[in-house]
């Protein structure tokens, strides 16, 4: 298995597109779980 | 400027992931998730009862991200074999575009999650079918079956089958006869299918060491195999018609497809190059998802088949 080699631009490119993902998991499971929490409350 | 070697930055003494975005959804193995989640969404939609909209979306996702999970256990498992074989050589881990416990911690964080939320919100049936299913592909099928016995996708193939239970079960809350049948019609479609893809990848599985039908047994037994099983399909194809889960369009058109699919089977047995083997795979695909798209319309608000 061969390591690669990245430059450090393109690593902190890379960190800070892996953080957006992380965010936009983050806000969909707020809203996954307060509409989970809507519809078991109402159902 | 300064180069960062290996999947990581060392900055002091925390290793800093360079692995991008795109190589964690490479890692979901998100083609054949959207065959799981067609499967299991085809078990929710055939189920008897009700499920509230937002709930069956969760499901899907549930299994969706169960899938992925499993996929992401899978090639941290397999990275010694994948960095051999050329069709999955540029996969994340073998590429060194990131680290096993990287891969592995991913894995483990998306099905524990999965499982959690489809037991919580869902009901405990599903959660309990989708962590056996998870763990049926872990541990039976990928650390114990693939690299020991030709009949590893034989019996690892009920990974693949259980999502239209699992979708099933979201909604009834146990398993009916009628999810049992779905997973039998996948579960006898898998060997044909990856047996076709194993014909034409022999060379690859040979190199890696994985004992496939092909490698072990030769393409002659394996294409006999292969016509058998297609055989068996025929009445587990046509059993949702009789057992009336879906109407007489959907009995004729599976009759048809399955027909069809033995036919691919006679041609790659009589072929001694990779040509109808290849076809015989891309088919493979579309016989199953044709088969669960008119399962789906054929119980469309409507009747879209009549």
């Amino acid at each position: 298995m061969g390591a690669m080699s990245v430059s450090m631009e393109e690593f902190l490119k890379r960190r800070k597109a892996r953080n957006r993902a992380i965010l936009a998991v983050l806000v969909g499971l707020c809203v996954l779980f307060y509409a989970i929490t809507i519809v078991r409350l109402t159902h | 400027m300064t180069d960062v070697t290996s999947a990581e930055y060392v900055a002091g003494d925390v290793q800093l992931s360079a692995a991008g975005v795109g190589d964690y959804w490479a890692l979901l193995k998100p083609r054949v998730m959207s065959l799981v989640v067609f499967t299991g969404f085809a078990g929710l939609w055939l189920a008897p009862g009700h499920i509230h909209p937002v709930l069956a979306a969760v499901a899907i996702l549930c299994i969706a991200v169960g899938a992925g999970a499993s996929a992401a256990i899978n090639m941290w498992y397999d990275r010694d074999i994948d960095a051999i074989m050329t069709r999955t050589i540029g996969r994340p881990l073998p590429a060194g575009r990131m680290q096993p416990n990287e891969a592995l911690a991913f894995g483990v964080i998306l099905a524990s999650g999965s499982v959690l939320i489809m037991g919580l919100a869902i009901n405990a049936a599903a959660g309990a079918l989708l962590a056996g299913t998870i763990g049926f592909y872990v541990f039976i099928y990928t650390m114990w079956l693939k690299r020991r016995t030709p009949q590893n996708i034989v019996i690892g193939g009920a990974a693949g089958a259980f999502p239209p239970m699992v979708g099933w079960t979201a909604v009834t809350g146990d398993i009916g006869l009628p999810s049992l049948v779905l997973f039998a019609l996948i579960f006898f479609w898998t060997p044909p299918h990856f047996w076709a893809l194993a014909l034409f990848r022999s060379g690859d599985y040979q190199k890696a060491g994985v004992p496939m039908m092909p490698v072990v047994a030769g393409p002659r037994e394996t294409k006999k195999q292969m016509l058998i099983y297609t055989l068996v399909l025929w009445p587990i194809a046509v059993a949702p018609y009789v057992m009336g889960i879906a109407g007489a369009v959907y009995g004729a058109l599976a009759a048809v497809l399955s027909v069809c699919f033995t036919a691919f089977s006679v041609l790659v047995w009589f072929d001694p190059t990779d040509k109808w083997p290849k076809r015989m795979f891309a088919f493979s695909i579309l016989y199953l998802t044709l088969l669960f798209a008119i399962l789906i319309l054929d119980r469309a608000p409507g009747g879209l088949l009549g």
